[in-house]
């Protein structure tokens, strides 16, 4: 069987005494549209930073492609095709929309030590990123002010500068958190859309929609994987159900809820 | 052997001056995540009020309580009418607007005082040296600010560590949204360690003043040395600064008395003495610049995350 | 940079044109005073325009600029002392010593961030400003004069009043030039994402960090210019131009005018310059004014003036 494209070995993290990410492994292979649940506080966000370079895990490794990429710092991870969509929107507020998605081309584009020609003239920069904000359905609103975008735009431009780095695999925080029905329903299309052509990786609270959409899912809590299968088989799993899925007050005591 | 002693003395006396110019600024820094650039001229303010006070009053000890109470109230309207409502600002609008202070309050010095400086005579018993050990005499009024300074120092603990006020400040430097969540009158808050931080710097001010002439511009030399220190101990962290100020005094002070000996050891007699107290001068900076590489958050980070 | 009619442009046009027809006024009238005032504006607009460069567009708020301003203007000074008169080795030193220098504090200290770093950069400057202050050999404490100014034969003279201003000018617009084009340039825009949000920026693929140094090296060596030519046209060069509050002057005439936005700074120098001019004729208590209005215009003119003249666009 060929390589994973991504896997996880006994990934470690602390904050303080917490253990947010505990002996966590995980494979995911090429072509796989992989979920990965659990309540607030799980460590859903926490394994995302690690496997994007934003955090570094205590100890453990991170495989990539078959290459060893724990200790590459963010954007070497992003040259090597992984993108990620952040839980709290992160775009650069002051940009246009358009802007912040052909920065993302540009990153991959050879070096930006260019100092004299004018960016945003450079064709296929801009027909890229006009591309991309197609696809998630926001080309009429290129140029506005990402501060001026609504929250839903927002979330779909999340999307729209993650597919400009021509990734290969696609980390997706909660990419409906905080969308309207519609909305949601619209993200939804576009998923499955994407999927097709990326493996992607999907943090979701949204349990119709991670149904619906994952290959596998792996269920997280307090930073362990308890389950680790195929949906119908996670519905029908046990512990899941006991943890998470069917009494949702057994994971209040963590602070958390599922919303 | 006793001229070391001797400096190490004035190096922690220097110190400990810097100690209580520094705690206003880490706390004003800590708790308001304000950058005053004119906490300076409070230190100035001090020294000036002391000078006009004690030639009224004819006796050193009124005319610097009286000082202390005149730079106290004039850091609470300071407060009150200009830096609060820089609250929540980016540094740069509080420097840029701390900035415009410092240029104020010279001018008004110059304006009230004129600029020549003043001298603040010390009382004569004051000026008689102690025997500390035998043989080892050390002028009183070193000694006094010293002393002085160490009583500020161990109220300022016992307050910040032990009273209501103190966790409402030390739970504010650590995480600022917490006293607004705890329904603390923030404002009043505020303005009470303002006006702490002012008292603190006259202090300083007021008993350097004797040492130095009392002139304009001083504040700011030494208000840069105390921001060195607030970076070196960690911004908010009141142990940081103290630990941080006893060792750029010590190091400044010997660096001034014993660098220029060292120096007319490889240099020619005129190039070792300017260019010694350049060099001890630049050592505080090569001292802050190493800190913050190696642990860019200063030694004792009140902020721990 | 879109030509729209408005406020801020007409001012930037009437402006620049002024500046480009001043001597010709000067001459006519016989005012050479204000030609040296405008000399020494030009100058600190260009030093200003090189901090705005970090400070405005690459969200860097150096407290040490000013530093760039005495190593331009001592390497002037210093070859000058030891007989090496020529333009034509003493600008290239005095880039290249301003360069080296920002590439060093630029990669210490680009690894604080926000208050850590204006003070590390503040700490720099006053290492700087010591280190000058010992060189006994060039004056130290009391400064350095210079008796003869940069000579470029058979290009221009420096000591005529007219051709000096003129080559200030130039370099003042072409700095700004060369900075237009840098901020629409891809590395403009990254180092402009990085200002607005580095992890964002680092996510999609920028090591960031050698775009800031690059960005911090380049205003170093604008601002070393500024500082060759400053020392040309006070004939002198001392410690004084490195204290922290020059730095301060810089940082104030780049918010004054505007940060990020490409004439501000030129706008903050020319009122901040000539407000204290005039105030100083008024008063000799000038700050007396100066102070409370940098507070008012803090509290109440975010922005600056380009800002109020309503374009906030930055590039
Ligand atoms: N930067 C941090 N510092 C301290 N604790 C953190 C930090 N980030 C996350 N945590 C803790 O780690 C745990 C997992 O958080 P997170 O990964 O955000 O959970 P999820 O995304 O599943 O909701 C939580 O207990 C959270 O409080
Ligand atoms: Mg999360």
């Amino acid at each position: 069987m060929a390589d994973p494209l991504l896997r996880v070995d006994n990934l470690v993290r602390r904050f303080g005494g917490i253990l947010a990410t505990d002996n966590l492994s995980l494979e995911v292979p090429r072509g796989e549209l992989h979920a990965i649940i659990g309540p607030n506080g799980a460590g859903k966000t926490t394994l995302i930073s690690q496997l994007t370079g934003q955090l570094m895990p205590n100890s453990g490794t991170v495989h990539f492609a078959g290459r060893d990429i724990t200790r590459l710092p963010s954007y070497r991870r992003s040259a090597l095709g992984l993108a990620r969509s952040f839980q709290i929107t992160s775009l650069l507020k002051d940009f246009t929309a358009i802007d912040n998605v052909a920065l993302a081309a540009q990153a991959h584009d050879g070096h930006s030590f260019r100092f004299w020609g004018d960016a945003r003239k450079e064709r296929h920069l801009r027909d890229a990123a006009r591309a991309a904000l197609e696809r998630v359905g926001l080309a009429a609103r290129a140029d506005v002010l990402v501060s001026e975008l609504s929250h839903g735009e927002q979330r779909e431009l999340e999307l729209a500068v993650a597919l400009a780095t021509k990734p290969q695999l696609l980390l997706l925080d909660e990419p409906m958190a905080g969308l309207g029905v519609t909305e949601s329903a619209r993200m939804v299309t576009l998923l499955k859309e994407l999927r097709k052509e990326f493996t992607i990786v999907l943090v979701e609270h949204d349990m119709e929609a991670v149904f619906a959409l994952a290959d596998r899912i792996t269920v997280l809590v307090y930073g362990r994987v308890i389950a680790c299968d195929a949906p119908d088989a996670i519905r029908r799993h046990e512990e899941v159900k006991r943890a998470y899925l069917g009494e949702q007050h057994a994971v209040t005591r963590h602070g958390g809820q599922i919303g | 052997m006793f001229l070391l002693i001797e400096q190490l003395l004035n190096g922690l006396q220097f110190g400990l001056l810097l100690f209580l110019l520094a705690a206003g600024l880490t706390l004003v820094f800590g708790i308001m995540d304000f950058v005053n650039l004119a906490h300076g001229s409070l230190y100035m303010m001090g020294a000036y009020f002391a000078a006009t006070f004690v030639g009224w009053t004819d006796s050193f000890v009124l005319g610097a309580i009286l000082a202390l109470a005149a730079t106290l109230l004039l850091g609470i309207a300071l407060e009150f009418v200009a830096l609060r409502h820089l609250y929540g600002r980016d540094h740069l609008d509080q420097v840029l607007a701390t900035f415009g202070l410092i240029l104020f309050f010279n001018d008004m010095v110059r304006l009230i005082w004129g600029p020549a400086g003043l001298a603040l005579p010390l009382p004569a018993w004051l000026t008689t040296p102690v025997q500390l050990l035998p043989g080892v005499y050390y002028p009183a009024y070193r000694l006094s600010i010293i002393i002085v300074a160490l009583l500020v120092a161990a109220m300022l603990y016992l307050v910040v560590m032990r009273t209501r006020i103190g966790m409402l400040i030390r739970a504010g430097a650590s995480n600022r949204e917490m006293i607004g969540a705890l329904g603390i009158n923030i404002k009043l808050l505020f303005t009470l360690v303002f006006g702490l931080g002012a008292a603190l710097a006259g202090l300083a001010g007021l008993m350097q003043a004797p040492i130095l002439t009392v002139q304009i511009g001083m504040g700011e030399n030494i208000l840069i040395l105390a921001f060195v220190i607030i970076v070196i101990g960690g911004i908010g962290s009141i142990r940081g600064a103290f630990l941080a100020a006893i060792f750029v005094g010590i190091i400044d002070t010997l660096g001034r008395a014993f660098l220029p000996d060292l120096l007319r050891k490889v240099l020619s007699g005129a190039a070792a003495s300017t260019a010694a107290p350049a060099l001890s001068s630049m050592l505080i900076y090569l001292l802050m610049a190493i800190v913050l590489v190696l642990r860019p958050e200063g030694l004792f980070p009140a902020t721990k995350r | 940079m879109k030509s729209k009619l408005n406020a801020s442009n007409a001012v930037v046009a009437v402006v620049c044109a002024a500046l480009v027809l001043l001597p010709i006024y000067s001459a006519a009238t016989g005012n050479i005073f204000i030609l040296t005032l405008l000399t020494r504006i030009i100058i600190f607009a260009l030093a200003a325009s090189s901090l705005n460069l970090i400070m405005g567009y690459g969200g860097m708020m150096s407290f040490g600029h000013a530093a760039y301003l005495g190593i331009g203007g001592y390497a002037v000074g210093i070859l000058a002392a030891e007989d090496i008169g020529s333009g034509f080795i003493q600008w290239p030193v005095a880039l290249a010593v301003s360069a080296l220098f920002a590439l060093v504090i630029g990669s210490l200290s680009l690894r604080t961030r926000g208050v850590y770093f204006i003070m590390i950069t503040l700490a720099f400057a006053q290492m700087a400003y010591y280190v000058a202050s010992a060189l006994s050999r060039y004056g130290g404490d009391d400064g350095l004069t210079i008796y003869k100014r940069s000579t470029f034969d058979g290009l221009i003279n420096l000591s005529d009043r007219t051709q000096f201003y003129y080559l200030c000018l130039g370099c003042l617009f072409g700095g700004i030039y060369l900075i237009w084009r840098i901020v629409n340039s891809r590395f403009g825009l990254v180092v402009q994402g990085v200002r607005s949000n580095e992890q964002r920026m680092q996510a999609i693929g920028f090591p960031a960090y050698r775009y800031r140094l690059t960005c911090f090296v380049i205003a170093g060596t604008i601002c070393g210019l500024a500082g060759a030519l400053l020392a040309n046209n006070t004939d002198f060069v001392s410690p004084a131009v490195m204290y922290w509050t020059r730095s301060g002057d810089l940082m104030v005439m780049v918010i004054l005018g505007g940060m990020g936005s490409l004439f501000g700074p030129l706008i903050g120098a020319i009122v901040y310059l000539v407000l204290e001019e005039l105030l100083s004729q008024f008063t000799e208590y000038w700050a007396l004014i100066m102070g409370p209005l940098l507070l008012l215009i803090v509290l109440f003119a975010r922005g600056g003036i380009m800002g109020l003249l309503g374009r906030v666009r930055r590039g």
